[in-house]
């Protein structure tokens, strides 16, 4: 049923139809209404059985996430930016360890300068941590990646986090069908590790390995994540046809058919650069979108065939590599490496700078013409950029940038509610 | 799509109030986005929401910049943030007061705008009257369904009542209730004296 209700109450109430069984989390904006959610339903005996740790920090919620899912619990967390760095060390164990833990991560930006808003820089400090990672577009999306995610993590015993952006979704109210339990429970059997710690058959997990077959060990996680590439549509169309919507699968194209320009992107963002496509196609534009839901394993070959017809790619990014570009983009051009198009990135929304579709257009009309750069700052207020250049330049102790370039903003920080000019 | 942005300050419910605006386009059968400006949420600190509502689904995560109707809460914002930003003439503007436009230093920005939809309403006065406390939500958001007509007040009514629930939920309503005829009977008077 429909309701009009928050993206993270939908999260919470899709995770508490999975049946975990240990919940363990640290709040941290903007990931903190799911967990709230979650711990109140377990207090109030609406998620039962399920038992939810409260931590002193991150690491130690991944931590007990591995110690339950070792033991053979359902295991369900949730964090976002600094938390994610501060568990990063478990959470390369977990997937190491083979553990299906299922994770929302709220996308965040990461400090310093320290910032609360979106951006997926957390998502891409983790990319090569060996968790399969998969991307909301909508509400709707997140909710039901989750059902998703734990079928999946269950499956390959491999862990899986479902990316959402942090206040753009997770603190946004729309339309959400939130899946029913008896269709959850029918969708997704209970769990059945492949190992578990279990005092009558003793056995170690986590033993230390070295050269001799520490490479064999790592290219078969790599083998098993790549298992991901076939399972994901088998169990995105397995969820359409139970519940009667679909689901994001690796990917999905928008009026890409005759498109010369593509613009690829992962998240909500989508949603506005849809809305900028179809302005430009009623301006006679050939543009279309390529949405990544599947960043870890990344499905190489379908972003290949569904980009074979495109004259030029745009990827659009809410992180980047300092000292390089585009993260997403390196993926896509290895994918593309043997078609004849070019390819630019387009940094944008960091630290929740809103991307609007006016931008998006400007952008979009640039690179129609060829004219947009390899690598492009969207809405950069260079300016900013090179009062401040000067101003180091004129100093050696010149202090630090964050502060004097808050201080040189006339009126504060950029309002976030203000029209582009 | 109609577009809404609402201003007011930490702990005046400036979230709930879009919040609540759009469980009621909902329950009016429309499609509704609600969300926060995502600032670090203190009391007291300007704090901005938005609202868009539609026929369609609504696929825009962009914040409401060319807002169809401002909402503001609280009119000691009025000379401290720029609340009138991207605004076109024919835009719809309710302001939570107790004083006169003129009063609050609007006299003459009044002019650029349809007098026919620029209000003030003593939302907060309704919620003292009704709730005990200085909570202006209900009765904003129905005297924004009054001035614009997008929204009934059936439908407010029943996302209050979602919301809130329980004795607290039929005090907002009568709040709401109050406020819808304040307008009502506001914009009466006005083409009274515009027929005249």
């Amino acid at each position: 049923m429909l309701r009009q209700i928050e993206g993270s109450r939908a999260v919470a109430e899709t995770v508490a139809c999975c049946r975990p069984q240990v919940i363990c989390a640290y709040p941290i904006s903007p990931q903190t209404h799911i967990i709230e959610a979650l711990s109140a339903m377990v207090k109030a005996g609406d998620l039962t059985p399920c038992e939810f740790i409260n931590v002193e920090s991150e690491f130690a919620a991944m931590s007990a996430s591995i110690g339950a899912s070792a033991a053979g619990a359902r295991a369900y967390t949730a964090t976002a930016s600094q938390g994610l760095l501060y568990m990063i060390e478990a959470v390369y164990n977990a997937s190491g360890l083979g553990l299906p833990i299922v994770m929302t991560l709220a996308n965040r930006a990461i400090g310093a300068p320290i910032n609360i808003w979106n951006d997926h820089s957390d998502a891409m400090a983790v990319r090569d941590s060996g968790w399969i990672q998969l991307f909301a577009e909508t509400n709707q999306e997140a909710a039901d990646l989750h059902i998703l995610a734990f079928r999946l993590a269950e499956q390959l015993s491999l862990p899986v986090m479902v990316c959402m952006d942090g206040f753009i979704l997770t603190h946004a109210v729309e339309g959400i069908d939130v899946a029913e339990q008896g269709a959850v429970d029918a969708f997704l059997p209970s769990y059945e590790p492949r190992q578990v710690l279990d005092p009558d058959e003793p056995v170690s997990i986590g033993a230390m390995v070295g050269p001799e077959a520490f490479e064999e060990v790592r290219y078969l996680a790599h083998l098993r994540q790549l298992e991901a590439l076939d399972l994901i549509p088998a169990l995105a169309a397995e969820f359409e046809s139970m519940f009667g919507r679909p689901s994001a699968g690796l990917l999905s194209s928008y009026r890409i058919e005759d498109a010369e320009t593509v613009v690829v992107a992962m998240g909500s963002v989508l949603g506005t650069i849809k809305d900028a496509v179809d302005a430009r196609r009623d301006e006679g534009d050939r543009v279309g979108v390529l949405a990544i839901t599947a960043f870890r394993p990344f499905p190489r070959q379908a972003v290949r065939d569904a980009l074979a017809g495109a004259r030029s790619i745009v990827v659009v990014e809410k992180a980047f590599s300092i000292g390089f570009g585009g993260v997403l983009s390196t993926d896509v051009a290895m994918a593309t490496h043997d078609h004849a198009c070019s390819l630019r990135t387009v940094v944008a929304g960091l630290g929740g700078r809103p991307i609007t579709r006016r931008s998006l257009e400007g952008m979009l009309d640039t690179a129609v013409r060829d004219e947009l750069d390899t690598l492009t700052f969207l809405d950069l207020d260079t300016g900013i950029v090179e009062r401040e250049q000067l101003r180091m330049a004129e100093t050696r102790r010149s202090g630090p940038s964050a502060e004097h370039v808050l201080h040189g903003l006339q009126s504060g920080p950029r309002p976030v509610d203000r029209p582009v000019p | 799509m109609f577009q809404i942005r609402i201003h007011g300050r930490g702990g005046q419910g400036v979230v709930t109030a879009a919040e609540v605006l759009s469980m009621a386009a909902f329950a009016q059968g429309r499609t509704a986005q609600a969300f926060p400006s995502f600032g670090s949420e203190r009391m007291g600190a300007p704090v901005v929401s938005f609202c868009r509502i539609d026929d369609h689904p609504i696929r825009t995560r962009e914040p409401v910049m060319e807002p169809d109707a401002l909402i503001i809460q609280d009119a000691t914002l009025i000379h401290q943030v720029d609340l009138f930003a991207g605004l076109r003439r024919e835009a719809y503007v309710i302001i939570n007061t107790s004083r006169t436009l003129d009063q609050l230093g609007l006299g003459e920005f009044s002019g650029q705008l349809d007098p026919d939809r620029l209000l003030t309403c003593p939302a907060t006065e309704f919620a003292l009257e009704q709730l005990g406390r200085p909570l202006p939500n209900a009765a904003l958001i129905a005297g924004f369904a009054a001035l614009t007509g997008e929204i009934s007040l059936d439908a407010i009514d029943t996302a209050i009542r979602q919301r809130f629930g329980g004795p607290v939920g039929e005090r907002n309503v009568a709040a709401a209730t109050a406020a819808y005829r304040f307008v009502a009977d506001a914009r009466a008077e006005s083409a009274h004296v515009a027929a005249d």
